[in-house]
């Protein structure tokens, strides 16, 4: 499992998640997405097309970096979620808190 | 992680096609690698899509539950899972050291209030994604069924 950065050219952060984003895991992205913030962006996407399963400290961390985004004047949304990470956000009701796109390319159009 | 992870599979003439045990020290850092040990002895009557999902996520709920709250990291103490797997299905029992807790007094996660809140979503989701949950009486062991399918 692991977290990949790659910024495009309008400045927009795209975070792929590899495996899993579950409570062993959760403080590396949280970091990550920090020190991008700290760094000046503002404009992130979450992609979720590798991503295998998310537990509810993943949920969590997703709500509290969308909170620290936003407070900065910025955006996050989320994208590439299977069937079943959707189904999980919707009986969350998450699916109301992001912005969610079928795909990376999707999400990064609607910037 | 320092401890390598030991699962016990045995195969009795009993009740049971599969038993398998596995002791998780408690540091979250092993909720991931204890979920795909089980998972990658899942049962067959099991779908590839529910192993892939629906399992995984609700054992790393179970576990992360009992060792941040159960057993409050004390890395001293195990956390103990059972798998008892046949045709019919699978059951994980997942009991950690704690005084256990009422689950009928965990707030609703997704209403309006909460939904914000970073913490709280553990028991929700869990009891969305298996198809029986049941605790102990004291609240220290809780025990998830997954039907064949």
């Amino acid at each position: 499992m692991s977290f990949s950065l790659q910024k495009d050219k309008r400045g927009v952060v795209v975070v792929g998640v590899d495996g899993q984003l579950i409570v062993g895991n959760r403080q590396e992205l949280k970091q990550k997405v920090l020190d991008a913030l700290d760094g000046g962006a503002r404009k992130f996407v979450i992609d979720f097309t590798k991503t295998g399963y998310i537990d509810s400290s993943g949920l969590g961390v997703l709500v509290s970096l969308s909170k620290k985004i936003r407070e900065q004047g910025g955006d996050l949304r989320l994208a590439g979620l299977n069937e079943d990470l959707q189904t999980l956000f919707e009986l969350t009701k998450l699916d109301t808190l992001f912005a969610i796109a079928r795909t990376p390319e999707e999400a990064l159009a609607a910037f | 992680m320092t401890t390598p992870l030991q699962l016990e599979v045995r195969r009795p003439a009993g009740e049971f096609d599969v038993v398998m045990t596995l002791d998780v020290p408690s540091a979250l850092e092993y909720v991931g690698p204890a979920v795909e040990l089980i998972a990658r002895h899942a049962p067959a009557s099991l779908s590839p899509r529910r192993i892939r999902f629906n399992l995984r996520t609700a054992l790393a709920e179970a576990l992360a539950n009992a060792i941040a709250y159960g057993n409050l990291h004390d890395t001293s103490r195990v956390v103990r899972v059972r798998v008892e797997a046949d045709r019919l299905g699978v059951r994980i029992h997942v009991r950690d050291d704690g005084a256990g807790f009422d689950p009928a007094g965990v707030p609703d996660p997704t209403l309006p209030q909460n939904l914000e809140r970073e913490v709280g979503r553990g028991l929700f989701v869990l009891r969305h994604l298996v198809d029986h949950v049941a605790f102990n009486a004291t609240g220290n062991e809780i025990c998830l069924t997954l039907r064949a399918g």
